[in-house]
């Protein structure tokens, strides 16, 4: 299965994949529209210290915790892609407690959000698409 | 504190309406150009420190951003123009030398954009190059005088030894030191993915880049730096660097700064000592000497890799070319004056030396005068900016072209020309490790290979169009070449006639 | 007259191109050649025409047959004075001509057979061959109103303005017998034709006509004249004829490498050939890369005992050959071998740079 890898060898910590999955999961057409003026919640997130620097997003692990925790079942996994139903989650924060990446936050609504691979968007992962240096890829491994 | 006379040159124009204030624009500027005032929670900017490379430009996510040569003016003078006036100021103040990087910017003319091609019509036909072989093969390197056989009259094999490329351009020098580890792994990447050859520079052979040896040009230059037996027997051909088309006549200086411990370990020097590489190489004062040293260099190599002399075009390059095509040298390489440079006096760089165009027309019609065209290819650079300008140096003479400049803007290179401060945000011409990994090789080596592939591309396009399937019919070939707007000596020395005629 | 080389301006010509070959060695006379020729009238448009014949003349077969345009006669009385200077001079005369109305303007046309001044030639250090073409190109060069337009041993080029079979009637080839003759038809697209610009291009024995126009051109030149030829002409032909000189006579290669050398293998071809074989290419392509001829082209190359016909590489230029017994046909159409042959046992197209090369059988002497 193709997952989002981060090669922290070449991740300049630029944060623009913060930007780019953050407009990805708006629904709103134009970035500027999206992000302005907006504190955002991305669902990838630069971790740095000193001049290291790499993005991390979920995993998809093959025995997500996550899931497993998850007291309503709004957590699922399907052809190894873990993805929230929103209209389940009850927001107990089980699954950002037992997430050993931090790959689950809250979300402005109240229920809990995580990387989906941009299923619902159509196509590559936006951070993918928008990391300037090819850090981000989408591919097998 | 002293009065600042000096205006920023560009400024940055952000467009607020567009600004998510991401600070990617702060992040990616190495001269701190951006910043966020968190008091009024903008994004600001210091016009002063800004060196128009767009770094932040490209990587704005809602375009927000865009660089401006500034409407700041001196009192109008033809004379002393504001250029001039704040040289004066710098130097003023600091009492050295005008430092400056890449290619000359003055508005000398460009004869490869007063240079037509032709086309064929009705006489002879034009070539389909997707129907039709079209051949860009390339051999550089001495041929022989004549041919010998065997008892059983069969051809012997006297070839001096060749370098084959599957179409005439070639990465020019650019030394590691000159040009960071990431670049140089994406030109050695290419070059042997093209099938065509890069040139180490001056700066010696990182020990990662062995692998790509049979790609590979390494030089021997005044400074004899990374020069050591293994260097030379990893190579495919060995370029003695007389000259620089950027700054004829001088030699190099990489500061302490930039000798890191690989690039220490690579070009064999003490870590944070200066590179300086001596104006002439100190055991070459004349053209026997030269020959000497081709030798020596053959002798080393045990006469299975070409040689190369490059030197800078200058005033009577053809009488030197013709003196180093009897040297022993297998190819001649000639670089103009508006070749790149890591770091050059910028009066030299402005001032010295002559167009390649003409320099590649003198040399190559010398030693077709003197019968010795045979003896040497020619391989020219110093500004090669496209197909076109291939194709036209082929026709004028040349054998192949090195491309320097172009392949670094391939690169993400904006031509900012700051080059000697070591802050290249692109990661091309830095040696600082956060900078440098902004070059990703893997993306590097791709748009190389993009780049020269389009080349090749039109290069056989406009060959089919000349009705030429093979590269070889092309060379020397002027009377594919037409003037426009040349007076009659410009035309006399390049050798082609006026466009009409 | 307009003269071809003067003002630096190139001529451009599409064409007709005939040959006859004994291989056998027999002796056919000049009129066959004039009749196949004529057949592709409308391939030339009447501003030249020319033929070459071999064995023509087996009394003087040892001595170099000159054959001269002179513009005036002051350029005649200086040219002969430096011939006496550098040659013996075996016999002269007119070439005899058959006044015709189709063709005008004549300049005066000699022939002189001659062999080089034994002390001349010592002192030169050079060899035959190579004294006579260093005379010819001298006067070609140096002699205004003079040109030499036939050089070889035991043949001769003549060639005029006109139609081909005009220029036949002229020369009164009807009266000549060669074992091997070329033909030629022109159709300069820029020129009011001059004699000389006529094909057949002769240097020494080796002669070509052509169909085609080269690519190549400046390329070719420039290189070949770093050897001491010199181009005036400005056409395909001339520098066709040099390169093949220099191939052969001064390089050594046999015909077959030269014409590896002038229509190379595609790399491609070459790198699907055994290796020894391919490597053999590879060497003739790389040191003579400068002779590659591109663009269309069909050529006729005579010489002494034996003719080639060569295509260029993608066979952009008409090209057939016909065999009947020991005869072999080469022409731009197929109409012009039958005209003369009706019953071959072979006609076929070669392949693009695949030379045909025949010669005469070994026992066979001219």
């Amino acid at each position: 299965m193709k997952r989002i890898y981060v090669n922290e060898k070449w991740c300049l910590g630029c944060h623009l994949c913060e930007y780019y999955c953050a407009f990805a999961n708006s629904n709103i057409k134009n970035m500027v529209d999206a992000l302005k003026d907006v504190t955002i919640r991305p669902r990838i997130k630069i971790e740095e210290l000193q001049s290291i620097s790499f993005a991390v997003s979920c995993r998809h692990c093959e025995e997500p915790l996550c899931v497993k925790g998850c007291i309503s079942g709004a957590l699922t996994i399907k052809d190894g892609v873990i993805t929230i139903d929103k209209n389940k989650c009850v927001g107990c924060y089980t699954c950002v407690l037992s997430c050993p990446y931090g790959a689950v936050s809250p979300s402005d609504h109240g229920v809990m959000q995580k990387c989906e691979l941009c299923t619902q968007n159509g196509g590559e992962p936006a951070c993918v698409k928008g990391c300037i240096n090819k850090a981000i890829v989408f591919e097998e491994r | 504190m002293p009065i600042n006379f000096i205006h920023p040159e560009y400024e940055v124009i952000r467009d607020f309406n567009k600004c998510i204030k991401c600070r990617v624009c702060e992040r990616q500027c190495s001269n701190e150009v951006h910043k966020l005032d968190p008091d009024h929670n903008i994004m600001t900017a210091d016009d002063s420190k800004c060196v128009c490379c767009h770094r932040c430009v490209s990587v704005c996510p809602t375009k927000a951003l865009k660089i401006v040569k500034s409407d700041h003016t001196f009192k109008t003078n033809s004379n002393w123009m504001p250029e001039t006036i704040t040289e004066i100021y710098r130097q003023a103040e600091s009492g050295g030398v005008l430092l400056s990087s890449m290619g000359n910017p003055k508005p000398f003319p460009v004869y490869w954009d007063k240079i037509l091609i032709n086309a064929s019509q009705v006489t002879n036909p034009s070539i389909d190059p997707l129907r039709e072989p079209m051949e860009t093969k390339t051999f550089l390197g001495a041929k022989p005088n004549k041919i010998e056989r065997d008892k059983d009259g069969r051809l012997i094999n006297n070839l001096p030894p060749q370098l084959e490329l599957t179409l005439p351009i070639m990465f020019s020098a650019m030394s590691y030191g000159s040009i960071s580890y990431n670049a140089h792994e994406s030109l050695a990447r290419a070059a042997r993915e093209l099938g065509i050859y890069y040139n180490t520079g001056e700066g010696g052979l990182h020990e990662d880049f062995y692998q790509y040896g049979a790609n590979t040009i390494v030089q021997v230059a005044s400074g004899r730096f990374g020069v050591h037996k293994g260097y030379l027997d990893a190579a495919a051909a060995v370029e003695i660097k007389m000259g620089q088309g950027a700054k004829p006549g001088i030699g190099g200086h990489l500061p302490g700064t930039k000798i890191g411990s690989d690039i220490s370990k690579t070009r064999m020097i003490p870590e944070g000592t200066d590179a300086i590489s001596p104006a002439p190489h100190h055991d070459i004062y004349s053209i026997e000497d030269l020959r000497q040293l081709v030798y020596s260099l053959k002798e080393a190599t045990e006469y299975k890799k070409p040689v190369i002399v490059k030197i800078a075009a200058v005033h009577n390059v053809a009488a030197i070319a013709s003196g180093i095509a009897r040297s022993g040298a297998d190819i001649i390489s000639i670089d103009g004056f508006r070749g790149g440079t890591g770091a050059a006096p910028t009066r030299i760089r402005d001032n010295v030396g002559i167009p390649i165009e003409l320099a590649l027309a003198s040399v190559d019609e010398r030693l077709r005068a003197e019968g010795i065209r045979g003896n040497v290819s020619l391989v020219i650079g110093g500004s090669v900016r496209s197909s076109t300008d291939v194709v036209k140096a082929i026709a004028l003479g040349a054998d192949a072209v090195y491309i320097g400049t172009a392949a670094l803007i391939a690169l993400g290179c904006h031509l900012c020309r700051s080059c000697h401060t070591g802050l290249c945000n692109w990661g091309i011409a830095t040696q600082k490790a956060e900078l440098v990994k902004r070059l990703n090789p893997e993306v590097g080596y791709t748009r190389l290979v993009n780049l020269i592939t389009a080349w090749r591309h039109e290069i056989t396009e406009l060959m089919g169009c000349m009705g030429i399937n093979s590269i070889e019919a092309l060379k020397g070939n002027r009377l594919m070449l037409r003037g426009i707007g040349l007076n009659e000596k410009e035309l006399e020395i390049l050798g082609i006639k006026h466009a009409g005629e | 007259m307009f003269r071809e080389g003067e003002n630096e301006n190139r001529i451009p010509s599409g064409c007709a191109i005939s040959g006859i070959f004994s291989k056998k060695g027999e002796r056919i006379s000049g009129e066959s050649i004039i009749k196949s020729i004529s057949v592709m009238h409308d391939r030339s448009n009447g501003l030249g025409g020319g033929f070459a014949g071999y064995g023509i003349y087996p009394e003087y077969k040892d001595f170099y047959a000159l054959h001269i345009f002179y513009d005036t006669q002051a350029a005649k009385d200086e040219c002969e004075k430096y011939l006496e200077r550098c040659f013996e001079i075996v016999n002269l005369s007119k070439i005899p001509i058959k006044k015709t109305r189709k063709i005008t303007n004549e300049p005066l046309i000699w022939r002189y057979f001659v062999y080089p001044l034994p002390v001349r030639l010592a002192d030169s250090h050079l060899d035959e061959d190579e004294y006579v073409v260093r005379r010819v190109i001298k006067i070609n060069s140096e002699i205004k109103g003079a040109y030499v337009f036939s050089s070889g041993k035991n043949m001769g080029v003549f060639k005029a303005v006109g139609f081909p079979e005009d220029v036949g009637e002229f020369y009164r080839l009807a009266e000549y017998e060669g074992y091997s003759w070329t033909a030629h038809g022109r159709y300069p697209t820029n020129t009011p034709g001059w004699w000389g610009g006529a094909h057949p291009f002769a240097m020494l024995d080796y002669s070509i006509v052509h169909n085609g126009e080269i690519s190549s051109y400046d390329a070719n030149r420039r290189y070949i004249e770093m050897f001491g030829y010199k181009c005036t002409l400005l056409t395909d032909t001339e520098a066709i004829t040099y390169i093949f000189d220099y191939l052969v006579r001064r390089m050594g290669l046999t015909i077959e490498e030269a014409a590896s050398v002038v229509a190379a293998p595609f790399w491609s071809t070459i790198n699907k050939k055994e290796p020894q074989e391919a490597e053999r290419l590879k060497y003739l392509r790389n040191i003579f890369s400068s002779l590659l001829i591109t663009g269309p082209f069909s050529i006729l190359l005579g010489y002494t005992g034996g003719i080639m016909a060569l295509n260029d590489r993608l066979k952009l230029r008409s090209m057939v050959v016909g065999e009947r017994g020991d005869r072999v046909y080469m022409a731009s159409e197929e109409a012009a071998i039958r005209v003369i042959e009706p019953d071959l046992d072979r006609i076929y197209a070669p392949k693009g740079g695949q030379p045909v090369i025949v010669k005469l059988n070994d026992d066979v002497k001219i």
